[in-house]
């Protein structure tokens, strides 16, 4: 019982205890967030060794996740979760259009790239700014309303984005078939390409492609430059989450999650700090768009379609809304489970149940086979509900649990042995 | 000239007259309270002064200036603050977060992006917060989550809140609807000891006339959206007019 309500406290107290331990922060960060800092830089930086644990040839093989594409999306939409919860964890506004940030961010970085130059930092710059401001007319708008209209006007405002890229602003977005950088574009800060050379995105001479494969054993690790790229905007991203959290704007915001009738009888009026969290995920969203075309050097409408916008409303939920790390882990999950679930296909399910009886074998395959390949969905569907309903904090709360459970039996262990002494 | 003047004031909802020509003084340093049965107006009334409903016709002016028009925040930074029938706190933050906010409001305005750095304000506001949890015999329970406390608590907390912004005009709302009968005189006494220590006009809605008879240096009495009598606690008492509309019916309680 009293454990319990120790618990209770401490989990109570971690934002109001950093604001009182000011005396002992690193970078500005309490100890417990320097912690999880300073965790998340490892583990971003030595991801190309901890996504590809299986030998190469191995039946797991396939389950490696150590390959440039999928660590780059790891990281990217890492970036755009975060972004996502700091509207909605901290204020409670769900925005159901957020997808169009990114998306209008990816279009502002790729036109970078055929007009100035095929460097990765104006474009990336340029996508914040853009759809900073994007998301700042949205959000004027689509924040005169709260609750449910709130987010269908954010919904509207992304359809109509994907439409108007689609249909009729063809011209500058290329509508149908998208845009990529092409070898007549004028890029002014660029030489002319040497004959035959296609444009490649690079930060300054560095191409996002380049890297090397080291090869361990039956191990082979790739390390990509891209990926690295990513990966640094990522942690600068989440550092800024993390003091964004903790400071007296942070609080604001979750203020006005709690109780906007007694916000505004304290003087304060809701909206400007809803609209700066709204532009500042915003901008985290067309920071995440400006990478995916520095990563791959493409950009089609369908980036802003619906579905886009709903599936970083499951990352951050899925994680953990309202917790600094939950987010990425959603992020990371998601696209995990796009990449590499959705590739076991029968064959492989044939492979995996060979050591059974031909009849139970098929039988198996059978059971299984609806969750695997195109039927990813379902698998996702289900660790969502099931999450939703016993972990209502996400997989930071499961994991929060578990730590629980491992601390609760030290804590009986250390009881056990104290009267023996 | 009060610090506090209604004239005129005409509000319906509809069909209904929930307020008639109201004409209220509340004057500098006293605590005023307004009676009245169920329906009488009440919190209409209240409502209007702090710029959740606009009355029909008629005027609302503080220190001189129209509050009319203006909405909450800005009437809020005026100088009136309001504690509400139940208590409205920030359930989800520590009871020292909410401490902190109401002192941020004092010093920022109604909006700062103090976004990253602030470190050295943080800790004077925390500072600040921490004295006046102290101050409403609060500062064990800072690390609390503000909506685990009691009912008696959560009024501490928002009348601290409200105070922790210097307000020259305290609205109460009911301070002690719902409440135990211990945390009712609590109540009381904190109130009495806010009106002597501090330099502050009280205006309270309140039913319980033992909460009233003990606090309150005016009373106006409202009957169907419209005063009937206001006067000193003593002659209220005795007023027949009164004593029908009103005491009449809960004298026996």
């Amino acid at each position: 019982m009293t454990d319990q309500t120790e618990q209770h406290a401490t989990s109570a107290a971690p934002a109001a205890s950093s604001a009182t331990q000011s005396s002992t922060k690193v970078l500005g960060l309490g100890p417990k967030d320097f912690k999880l800092m300073f965790l998340v830089v490892v583990l971003t930086m030595a991801a190309p060794f901890l996504l590809n644990p299986f030998p190469e040839g191995s039946a797991m093989a396939q389950f490696n996740a150590g390959y440039p594409d999928l660590m780059q999306r790891f990281v990217i939409f890492g970036i755009f979760a975060i972004g996502f919860n700091i509207l909605f964890g901290l204020t409670g506004y769900l925005s159901f259009g957020h997808a169009a940030f990114l998306g209008v961010g990816s279009y502002a970085g790729i036109w970078m790239m055929k007009l100035l130059t095929m460097n990765v930092i104006p474009a990336i710059v340029v996508s914040v700014a853009v759809a900073g401001v994007f998301a700042l007319i949205v959000g004027y708008i689509s924040l005169r309303r709260s609750g449910i209209y709130f987010s269908i006007l954010t919904l509207a405002f992304a359809q109509m984005s994907y439409s108007l890229a689609y249909s009729v602003l063809t011209p500058i977005t290329g509508g149908e078939t998208g845009l990529q950088p092409k070898v007549a574009d004028p890029r002014i800060l660029d030489g002319a390409l040497e004959a035959g050379a296609s444009p490649r995105a690079n930060l300054f001479g560095l191409e996002m492609g380049a890297g090397f494969e080291w090869q361990v054993g039956n191990w082979l690790f790739t390390f990509n430059a891209g990926y690295y790229v990513a990966a640094v905007v990522m942690l600068v991203a989440f550092y800024l989450s993390i003091r964004i959290f903790r400071s007296p704007f942070g609080m604001m915001l979750r203020a006005v999650k709690s109780n906007q009738q007694r916000l505004s009888y304290t003087g304060l009026s809701p909206k400007p700090y809803t609209l700066a969290a709204f532009v500042i995920s915003g901008m985290y969203a067309g920071l995440a768009g400006g990478l995916l075309v520095a990563m791959d050097t493409q950009v089609g409408a369908e980036r802003m379609f619906w579905t886009a916008s709903g599936e970083v409303v499951l990352m951050t939920i899925l994680g953990g809304a309202g917790t600094l790390i939950g987010p990425v882990l959603g992020a990371g999950l998601i696209k995990y489970m796009e990449n590499i679930l959705s590739k076991i296909n029968k064959d492989i399910l044939h492979e995996w149940f060979f050591f059974l009886p031909d009849g139970f074998e098929n039988l198996m395959v059978e059971l299984v086979y609806p969750f695997i390949g195109k039927g990813w969905h379902l698998t996702l569907g289900i660790i969502f509900m099931l999450v939703v309903i016993f972990l209502p904090g996400g997989l930071v709360e499961g994991g929060q649990k578990i730590a629980g459970m491992f601390k609760r039996g030290k804590d009986a262990d250390a009881s056990k042995t104290t009267p023996a002494e | 000239m009060g610090i506090l003047e209604v004239k005129g004031v005409n509000k319906r909802f509809g069909g209904l007259q929930a307020l008639g020509d109201v004409n209220l003084s509340i004057a500098d340093n006293v605590c005023h309270a307004i009676i009245g049965p169920n329906g009488a107006g009440k919190s209409t009334l209240l409502n209007c002064l702090v710029g959740k409903l606009i009355p029909d016709t008629g005027s609302v002016s503080f220190k001189g200036n129209s509050v009319l028009g203006r909405s909450p925040h800005e009437i809020n930074q005026m100088g009136i603050s309001r504690v509400f029938q139940t208590p409205e706190i920030f359930g989800d933050l520590s009871v020292l977060e909410n401490m902190m906010i109401p002192c941020f409001a004092k010093r920022d305005g109604y909006f700062k992006l103090n976004a990253i750095s602030d470190v050295m304000a943080q800790r004077d506001m925390v500072e600040k917060a921490e004295h006046m949890l102290e101050e409403m015999n609060m500062a064990n329970k800072k690390d609390m989550m503000a909506s685990s406390m009691s009912r008696g608590d959560k009024r501490r907390l928002e009348i601290g809140m409200c105070l922790a912004q210097e307000p020259s005009l305290l609205l109460l709302d009911e301070p002690t609807a719902g409440m135990a009968r211990a945390d009712t005189n609590n109540t009381i006494d904190l109130l009495k000891q806010i009106k002597d220590e501090r330099d502050i006009t009280i205006a309270i809605i309140e039913h319980d006339m033992h909460v009233v008879f003990s606090l309150a240096d005016r009373i106006t009495v409202l009957a169907q959206g419209t005063p009937l009598v206001e006067d000193t606690p003593e002659n209220i008492k005795g007023h027949p007019k009164v004593r029908e509309a009103y005491l009449g019916e809960n004298s026996g309680h």
